[in-house]
């Protein structure tokens, strides 16, 4: 039942980004609207704040977990805490400032959005992984030591699938927050919906605005539940 | 069997030995208790035999093979291990818990599915009902029975039982003891056993190892402990009441004096007290004290066998007391 609620949710979240769409297509306040927003233009934009999206949180997802694992191996276990301190200060620099000093590094362009996402995006993962196995029961892991399984079964079949939840609730932070951050990326040329408030913003014409806010809001809202219903699906 | 020599355990940064020189064996097919309060080494002394502790000096032998020679892994996976919290995977069902070292042996499928229905039944739990619940879907008791049947899943010859029933209600708690010392008696394993209650110990083992401070002060069967306490640290370990508790050791079965079946069958026309071969001599005495009677039939299946007498039973727990 959990499953068709959050499928209705995503359905109704989608069927309002697309009735906005239509109505300002249809109706546009003049021409200066009508030529900025088409339906080629919107989806040309909604595809690039998909794949902004998508590339950074996928990159996040393969650098942070790997590094969460690493960090709560015996070797590395010291370094946890310090690496989690370090975290918790990343998140709180504003993401613009994180968007700011990559094209200091690497200049404007898409490339520039998805680095600054990445690294934006990598830290609730990272935490969230670290609680996740730190959390599992060590007696449970010792009796899987004990029954004689080896270290990287009982990695991944008794420790990772005990953390999974924890790990997909990061995921499902990092990429809502991303989603509404990728808007930045059109201040470095890396386009998504971000172009749509700024174009709004300069012509001053507030249906463009408030589509421009608007898509971003109802993405995040359809991703949320989505990793919500994947979060509870591997809640043990 | 297993053997300890000259086992040491230091930790880092401890000033004395967890562990000190213990030197001791467990017999092939039987039940070693290891008892004694908190912190003295007990646990430590369990998890060396399979690696999960290493130990600072000396070696432990299992049927002569000193335990460094042989694979971690491999050493572990023949032999059962269970803890007190059990330890079962919250993730798995009961089936693909029973499956763990199964699955890490290699097996086949079809090996694998027999071996788990034959567990649950052995373990008196139905395989068609419990096969596919998860653990938090199990009473305590039922989590037990799984733990076991997943620590016997590969036939291993030694079992390592770390205060297993520890966290049971008293009922559930004997019950277990007596299904899992029937189920010892089909299986015959050696087994360590580690616990904090005398009473379990006394029950459960052939043998019974007290442990102070890192070294065994006594290791001898229960009715030794009862009747001849090496020193007043294994005395008020035991808590007094020792004949009491030697009662309990001895079988209606083994003490009773034998009826023909003629005689039987008039015992029966009495209508007096009856009680079965496996009944304690406890049971027997305390059925005596609430009939007011002086003896008890003892009956095998629907015919009286024996007969046992209140002079009986005193002369049995004086007899013991005496060797003091």
């Amino acid at each position: 039942m959990a499953s068709l609620s959050s499928l209705l949710k995503v359905l109704l979240y989608g069927l309002i980004g697309l009735f906005l769409s239509i109505w300002v297509v249809q109706n546009p306040q003049d021409g200066l609207v009508a030529r900025l927003v088409t339906y080629d233009k919107l989806a040309v934009l909604l595809l690039q704040h998909f794949y902004l999206v998508g590339v950074s949180a996928l990159l996040a997802v393969l650098t942070a977990v790997p590094l969460g694992i690493a960090l709560t191996r015996p070797g590395l276990k010291s370094w946890a805490p310090r690496v989690l301190a370090l975290v918790n200060i990343g998140q709180t620099v504003p993401s613009l400032a994180v968007v700011a000093l990559s094209v200091g590094f690497l200049g404007v362009g898409s490339l520039t959005a998805i680095v600054a996402l990445w690294i934006y995006s990598l830290l609730p993962i990272l935490s969230n992984t670290l609680i996740g196995l730190q959390e599992v029961d060590s007696s449970i892991t010792e009796a899987a030591h004990g029954m004689g399984m080896k270290g990287r079964h009982v990695l991944f079949r008794v420790e990772l699938p005990m953390a999974a939840a924890m790990i997909m609730a990061g995921i499902r932070t990092a990429v809502t927050i991303t989603i509404g951050s990728a808007i930045l990326a059109a201040f470095v040329g890396g386009g998504g919906v971000g172009n749509l408030i700024i174009a709004g913003n300069n012509i001053s014409r507030w249906q463009v605005l408030v589509l421009g806010a608007a898509l971003p809001v109802l993405m995040a809202l359809m991703a949320d539940v989505i990793f919500e219903s994947l979060e509870k699906k591997v809640r043990v | 069997m297993i053997r300890f020599e000259n086992v040491v355990k230091r930790y880092p940064g401890e000033g004395a030995d967890a562990v000190h020189n213990l030197n001791f064996e467990i017999a092939s097919g039987t039940i070693c208790m290891l008892v004694g309060p908190s912190g003295c080494g007990k646990t430590t002394t369990m998890k060396m035999i399979n690696k999960l502790i290493r130990p600072t000096s000396g070696a432990i032998l299992i049927d002569g093979r000193n335990i460094d020679t042989v694979d971690t892994i491999e050493l572990r996976l023949s032999i059962g291990y269970i803890i007190q919290d059990i330890g079962l995977f919250p993730h798995m069902s009961v089936g693909e818990n029973i499956a763990t070292v199964p699955g890490e042996l290699g097996w086949k499928k079809e090996r694998i599915n027999a071996r788990i229905e034959e567990l649950l039944e052995l373990v008196d739990l139905n395989p068609k009902v419990y096969r596919n619940k998860k653990p938090n879907e199990l009473s305590g008791g039922q989590k037990q029975r799984v733990g076991v049947a997943r620590a016997l899943a590969a036939d291993p010859p030694i079992m390592l039982m770390d205060e297993p029933f520890g966290a049971l209600d008293p009922i559930t708690r004997a019950k277990m003891q007596d299904e899992f010392l029937h189920i010892q008696e089909k299986i015959r394993k050696t087994i360590v056993f580690v616990t904090h209650d005398i009473e379990e110990a006394i029950k459960m083992g052939d043998n019974i190892a007290v442990l102070k401070a890192g070294q065994i002060v006594q290791l001898s069967s229960p009715m030794e402990i009862l009747s001849n306490p090496a020193d007043p640290f294994v005395s008020e370990l035991i808590g007094g009441r020792n004949s009491l508790k030697m009662l309990n050791l001895m079988l209606c079965g083994q003490i009773m004096k034998s009826l023909s079946p003629s005689e039987g069958e008039k015992a029966r026309a009495t209508g007096h007290g009856l009680l079965g071969l496996k009944a304690t001599a406890q049971d027997a005495l305390s059925e005596m004290l609430r009939t007011g009677q002086r003896f008890i039939y003892v009956e095998d299946g629907d015919r009286i066998v024996g007969v046992l007498e209140f002079e009986d039973l005193l002369e049995r727990a004086s007899r013991h007391g005496l060797s003091q």
